[in-house]
């Protein structure tokens, strides 16, 4: 499929702002188990916004962004806190760094890879490799590793959910040793 | 920017749609994907920009991971991925030094008065580790030769063709010399790389010092530190500087590996067809230009080619036993 503009510049612009966003997040709301929900919400809505025109600034508006559903919720919830409101405004100087430049990001994304592929559960990881670097069909996985097919397809797909966490998510535990 | 009218409860978790975006991903790769599998894709990612943006993140992330998986296949000499240090007495770890040299040509052959040394040599995709009774390790990379004579109160190298990684028991009283082309590198406590390609000579000193000169004297000899790199040709040379985990991406073929970092596809095809007998061919200029990164077998022009057809989307042909890859 080819990817739009929008796509584009998401996938180019917005995911690797993730972890930092993910932070934000974490600081700045109290229920740590909506954290996901919320990145989730924030993300369609950043891509909704681009579609009719992308921003010039990415990182200022997912932020923006981000304090306003924020704000939202906290209304709907009647559950505003001065220190939430505090910390949102806080936010006005993580907003006007710059971004690491692109060779940065490409080397700690690649330092993120090494670590996820580490990290991965060894079914997840041996399912992930046969596939990608050898291009193996889910058959011949599923013989190789002596499991049925759905396994196979059920290691993959896990393997990718948890690729997308490592390699744009904060886990924190990332490139330490196991 | 007003949803807020919807309630946060009703929206389906993000672990969920995660979940789900990830079978379709899986789905989408796997080999019996049909027109009507991706019509039912296409309504799925229609239904919201929440299924959208999980797509985007899982098969973004997915596609990263081209850099990666091959690094993960990769254990291919184990026994040389660690320098066996430990066998060294303390006092000479110390002081040992590491040269790489890399000739591509025959030449020098007149600066050894007597080459009463012993030749090594590795054919193309070769790797050979030879180690000195002084516990100097000399590594020999794809397609070398080199000449080893040792003397009373020297200790001679002349490589004659390819690269070569030394790790040099220092002894000023009787100093290691590598002799490549018109010019000769002298090991003074050091770890240093040097590569040799057609006329050049390449110098990239990694830890320490070592001097530089021209093997008859006629320059005043260059004295190299850590991240010094020297470009020589038969009758000048140039020092530039790199950062020192740059040169330690060149040495990735002592594991077995060729890192690539905004690599051009044109030079990536070079460097992997210096270790293969099959070569890779890179058919237009476009093709040519096009960049690469990551960490690959230097032995698989196979994978080299799926790799480059699944992250460049380039075509990859096998044609009279050449890998063709064209835009």
């Amino acid at each position: 499929m080819s990817a739009s503009d929008a796509e584009a510049w998401f996938i180019r612009e917005v995911l690797p702002l993730e972890a930092a966003l993910m932070q934000f997040l974490r600081r700045s709301w109290r229920n740590q188990n909506e954290i996901d929900d919320l990145c989730q919400d924030i993300y369609a809505r950043v891509f909704e916004a681009a579609n009719e025109r992308i921003p010039q600034q990415t990182k200022p508006f997912v932020f923006a962004t981000a304090r306003n559903l924020l704000i939202d919720r906290a209304r709907r919830e009647h559950i505003v806190s001065f220190e939430a409101v505090a910390d949102l405004d806080a936010l006005g100087v993580a907003i006007d760094e710059p971004g690491p430049d692109r060779t940065i990001i490409a080397r700690e994304e690649l330092r993120r890879l090494q670590g996820a592929l580490d990290r991965l559960p060894k079914p997840y990881r041996d399912a992930l490799v046969m596939k990608k670097v050898e291009g193996l069909s889910r058959k011949e996985i599923a013989q190789r590793m002596g499991v049925d097919e759905d396994t196979v397809k059920h290691n993959i797909a896990n393997a990718m959910y948890a690729l997308a966490d490592f390699v744009y998510g904060d886990r924190v535990d990332l490139g330490d040793t196991p | 920017m007003s949803g807020s009218a919807e309630n946060p409860h009703t929206t389906p978790a993000a672990r969920d749609v995660r979940a789900h975006a990830a079978e379709w991903l899986e789905r989408r790769v796997a080999e019996d994907w049909s027109q009507k599998d991706q019509a039912e894709l296409d309504s799925w990612l229609a239904e919201s920009a929440t299924h959208k943006v999980a797509y985007m993140r899982v098969r973004a992330a997915w596609n990263k991971a081209d850099r990666i998986v091959v690094l993960h296949k990769a254990p291919f000499h184990p026994a040389s991925a660690s320098p066996s240090k430990g066998v060294l007495p303390a006092a000479f770890r110390i002081a040992a030094a590491l040269i790489v040299l890399s000739a591509i040509g025959i030449g020098a052959a007149q600066y050894l008065s007597k080459p009463d040394g012993t030749t090594y040599a590795t054919g193309v995709g070769g790797h050979k580790t030879v180690t000195l009774p002084d516990g100097t390790r000399i590594e020999l990379n794809t397609d070398t030769s080199l000449r080893i004579a040792l003397k009373g109160d020297q200790r001679k190298v002349v490589l004659d063709k390819g690269e070569a990684f030394f790790h040099v028991t220092h002894n000023g009283a009787r100093p290691f010399m590598v002799m490549v082309g018109n010019h000769r590198i002298t090991d003074i406590g050091t770890e240093f790389v040097i590569r040799r390609e057609a006329s050049d000579v390449k110098v990239s000193l990694v830890e320490g010092r070592a001097q530089f000169e021209r093997a008859d004297g006629a320059t005043k000899p260059a004295v190299l530190m850590a991240g010094d790199v020297v470009v020589a040709t038969a009758n000048t040379f140039t020092v530039t500087h790199k950062a020192i985990r740059e040169l330690n991406e060149t040495l990735a073929w002592r594991r077995g590996a060729l890192i690539f970092f905004h690599t051009s596809l044109a030079q990536a095809a070079e460097e992997i067809n210096r270790y293969n007998e099959q070569k890779v061919v890179i058919a237009d200029a476009d093709a040519a230009r096009l960049q690469i990164n990551g960490t690959f077998p230097a032995n698989d022009v196979r994978l080299f080619g799926r790799v480059a057809h699944v992250v460049l989307g380039v075509n990859v042909e096998n044609r009279n036993g050449e890998v063709v890859i064209s835009r």
